[in-house]
């Protein structure tokens, strides 16, 4: 089938203007952080005291109102509302940005013929898709949820910080790696490719979403170990708890969808490479980042792994999925490779 | 002695609860990552010999030593077996005391009513219109599904205890030993599977799977001796390649037909379709389509009239422009004579391109289709030394007799399709034409429908696992002290709740349960008021 250039050309015209957006909206979250209201000193000593320390040994209960009494219910600063208004606004371009990017997919996708997610461009903006989707989601059911555990301008405290990698993400996506729209290669056409690549971005999305959020977890942990440090920036993040959990739900939702991912394409590579699994590359990486998920899930589950240990093999997971992405895609030469520029 | 019994023993029991602790699993998890990684990072011989002689290459003072500690054969290396080994010992040393222990659990009734039920990280309490037993009846039919036991307490208070979510536990150990099977699965697909490669010209050319000298190479299992392949055979009648036009491949189909079973006595042959991701199906084996490339037609015409036609695959050497290199070789016709025959054997080599372009006068491709299938051979007469009992490469010359001076160019010219060389001794050659040949992989493993099963047990069970949550609910009813107005009966209602495993998530299900038994409008610990408030109206 022949690519529709017209249709095509829309569709880097819609990238470019997803990126934009989300661009502006990192720069919105980043403001509302910055005005954000900060627990001044006198309460961080307080919160010191009353041993947010020791919170360990509490019950979930007096944890989260706690945490309310340390950063949530400050007297209004005069610059809230601004404040506020820059998150609200920020949401919003998010949800724009996530459409207008899911645009650029689709007609890619109507251009070409087939799913849009056949080389490195495309695979790395879909990626980015999900990453936002898998925020908004976490977003909205965090505001609608009985249990809360953030106030919503905590939680867009995240906000910036992952649209910092997903745009950077996207930029890489669009220039160095950029592909023409074309036809898929033989061993690309197979019903498998919607099966195993999309299990495989779903995944990668919402693994780099909990990454953030582990790594955001380290530092909010920093800061409430002793308040006296990294005040401005440590009380302006949700609370290690909130963090915590939004890494651990996000991994342990997003792990059999990434086992399947792996499945199917041990389905798909006994069809095309005629073995279901032959220590490729990708396929060495994929077995390395699962095992690494697979230790953290344990380590959850261990005393005296929780928390900050559990958090950095987290980051660790996300940094074999990416070292995945980048180097065993552009650098080292296996059966994936084609999947390349 | 008894004493050495006795430390040896603690020493040993010592050792295997060391080593199916979590933190051991962990450890070896980590070191089994670790292990993997020089995988992605070395080249690996079972995957591409050439960049393994690269390597050697390039780094000639390290590779020999990461050769010596197994660093190009990472997957059957003895370290990379003995982790995984140990994990899977302390796997199993975990799973079947934990086994025993769900056993009873499950058999054991839930656990009584805490006296204390606010206490619980989920509570709710209210005073209701109704009688103890008509509080207990509503709550036992909204608890339907879970696990109940009733207890009748004193001063005419009833509860019950109620528990749900058995099926994480099931899933938990349904997912690890499925990974055990997964093992076992590999396992015996390296004893009992073998792989092989055949390149099959298309042009009606067979292959039969009768026997290891078939096939240009074989890799067996462990317990293959190549006696007792699955007999079929096939045969490749013509191989369509589409391309688009910046010369990128866009379908490959190879017309072949196959016999297999009771085919092969009556020699019935079934057509099939083979392509890319789309492998024959038969006897228990499979076929690929795993190469691709042309090999040139040459019949030579000796000054006697006798003729002989030559169809031997060429090598391809750039994908991109199929140029190919190769060599085909004749013996003299009807020259009983060895010495006679042995110096006046044949040889053409040199390039095809499919599609000519010239750099200058050197051929090369512009394009991997038939537009211009073109030649540039160097005609060699001699000993070819394909009696000399050393191996040599098809698709060359071998050089030492070159070198000797006991094969010599005769020739060496361009030729296009039709076109004829003449040698000195009135011998001519004529390029007849191009076949494509396929380069066929046929695989065997017997245990790979049973490592599938093995591969959806494992998601099944860690879905069911991490998603499924168990969780305990106690309802209490105790008549209230004071009756109702006109003297009806009054009853405390008490909820609690506790997720055994992680608690996120236990609330909504808890709320909900409790607004069914208590109304909607109780507090709910341990959320503060204020909040739980504000989650209900935003929900209205
Ligand atoms: C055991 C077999 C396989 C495993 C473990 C596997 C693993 C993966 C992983 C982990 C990714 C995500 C990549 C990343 O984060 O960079 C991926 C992507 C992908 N896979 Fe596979 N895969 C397997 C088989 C196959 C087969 C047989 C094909 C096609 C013939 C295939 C085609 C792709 C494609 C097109 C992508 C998108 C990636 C890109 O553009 O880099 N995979 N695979």
């Amino acid at each position: 089938m022949p690519v529709n250039q017209t249709l095509s050309n829309y569709s880097d015209m819609a990238y470019a203007t997803s990126v934009v957006i989300y661009i502006a909206s990192m720069l919105l979250y980043f403001g509302e952080f910055a005005l954000g209201r900060v627990a001044t000193a006198a309460q961080a000593r307080e919160a010191a005291l009353v041993g947010v320390k020791s919170g360990a040994q509490k019950s979930g209960a007096e944890k989260s109102s706690d945490a309310k009494d340390v950063v949530g219910h400050v007297p209004a600063a005069p610059k809230r509302p601004l404040a506020e208004r820059l998150g609200g606004m920020a949401v919003s371009m998010t949800v724009l940005g996530a459409l207008v990017h899911f645009g650029s997919l689709l007609t890619r996708g109507l251009a070409t013929g087939r799913v849009p997610w056949g080389n490195m461009y495309e695979f790395g903006s879909a990626i980015c898709l999900a990453a936002v989707v898998a925020w908004l989601i976490v977003l909205f059911r965090q505001l609608r949820n009985a249990r809360r555990e953030a106030t919503p301008a905590q939680l867009r405290g995240l906000g910036g910080f992952l649209m910092l990698p997903v745009t950077l993400l996207l930029f890489l996506s669009g220039t160095v790696l950029y592909a023409d729209a074309a036809p898929l290669q033989p061993a690309l056409q197979s019903y498998w490719i919607v099966i195993h690549v999309a299990a495989a971005i779903v995944s990668s999305g919402a693994l780099l979403f909990a990454g953030v959020a582990s790594i955001l977890y380290l530092l909010r942990s920093r800061y409430e170990n002793n308040p006296l440090k990294m005040v401005k920036f440590g009380s302006r993040l949700p609370t290690s708890q909130a963090l915590d959990r939004m890494a651990y739900r996000a991994t342990v939702i997003i792990f059999p969808v990434w086992t399947f991912a792996i499945v199917a394409g041990a389905i798909w590579a006994e069809a095309a490479w005629g073995r279901f699994w032959g220590w490729d590359p990708k396929e060495t990486c994929a077995f390395i980042a699962w095992i690494v998920y697979a230790a953290y899930l344990h380590a959850r589950a261990t005393a005296g792994w929780r928390g900050v240990r559990s958090a950095w093999i987290n980051i660790l997971g996300l940094a074999v999925m990416i070292f995945n992405l980048f180097f065993v895609n552009l650098v080292v030469t296996g059966l994936h490779s084609y999947a390349g520029l | 002695m008894r004493d050495h019994l006795r430390t040896a023993l603690s020493f040993l029991r010592n050792t295997w609860r060391g080593l199916t602790s979590m933190r051991t699993a962990l450890v070896l998890l980590f070191l089994l990552a670790l292990a993997a990684l020089p995988g992605a990072l070395i080249p690996q011989r079972s995957l591409n010999q050439s960049e393994v002689d690269k390597y050697f290459q390039d780094y000639p003072d390290i590779a020999p030593l990461l050769d010596k500690i197994g660093m190009f054969e990472v997957f059957s290396s003895v370290w990379f077996a003995s982790i995984y080994v140990l994990l899977f010992i302390s796997l199993i040393g975990c799973l079947l005391p934990r086994c025993w222990e769900y056993y009873k659990q499950w058999r054991s009734k839930p656990v009584r009513t805490p006296r204390n039920l606010a206490r619980l990280p989920h509570h709710a309490e209210k005073a209701l219109d109704t009688s103890v037993d008509a509080a207990i009846d509503d709550a036992k039919k909204r608890l339907r599904g879970w696990r109940m036991v009733e207890h009748t307490e004193a001063d005419g208070a009833r509860s019950i205890s109620a528990e749900r979510g058995f099926l994480r536990e099931i899933g938990n150990l349904v997912f690890h030993f499925a990974l055990v099977g997964l093992l076992i699965g590999l396992a015996g697909g390296k004893l009992y599977g073998y792989e092989g490669q055949v390149i099959v010209v298309a042009d009606g050319s067979e292959f039969c799977n009768s026997g290891t000298y078939n096939y240009d190479s074989f890799r067996a299992g462990l317990s293959v001796d190549g006696t007792q392949l699955s007999p079929f055979c096939v045969k490749v009648d013509d191989f369509d390649v589409q391309y688009q036009p910046n010369g990128q491949v866009a379908s490959y189909n190879v017309g072949m037909q196959y016999q297999s079973d009771e085919d092969l006595e009556t020699n019935t042959w079934r057509p099939y379709d083979l392509q890319v991701n789309h492998p024959l199906r038969t006897a228990g084996d499979r076929v690929y389509l795993t190469g691709n490339g042309y090999a040139p037609r040459f019949t030579v015409t000796w000054p006697d009239g006798q003729q002989r036609t030559g169809l031997v695959q060429w090598q391809p050497m750039s994908p991109q422009t199929m140029l190919s290199q190769g060599a085909t070789k004749f013996d003299p016709p009807g020259v009983t004579d060895e010495v006679q025959r042995r110096q006046n054997q044949l040889a053409i080599t040199g390039l095809f391109a499919p599609t000519a372009a010239f750099d200058g006068k050197i051929l090369s491709s512009g394009f991997p289709d038939l537009l211009d299938p073109t030649a540039a051979i160097d005609v060699m007469r001699g000993d070819l030394g394909l009696d000399s009992g050393r191996g040599q490469s098809i698709f060359g010359v071998d050089q030492s007799m070159v070198q000797q001076g006991r094969l010599q160019r005769v020739a060496r010219e361009n030729v296009r399709v039709g076109q004829e060389i003449r040698l000195d001794d009135g011998t001519t050659v004529r390029f007849d034409g191009v076949e494509r040949w396929a380069n066929l992989q046929i695989s065997h493993d017997p245990f790979q429908t049973s490592v599938l099963v093995f591969a959806v047990l494992i998601i099944g069970g860690l879905g069911t696992s991490l998603i499924i949550k168990r969780r305990r609910i106690w309802v209490r009813a105790a008549p209230h002290p004071e009756p109702g107005e006109n003297g009806s009966a009054r009853t405390v209602v008490e909820v609690g709740g506790l997720a055994r495993t992680d608690q996120a998530g236990y609330g909504e299900e808890f709320a909900r349960i409790a607004d069914d038994l208590l109304g909607a409008d109780v507090d709910h610990s341990p959320q503060p008021r204020a909040d739980a408030g504000t989650a209900r109206e935003r929900k209205s």
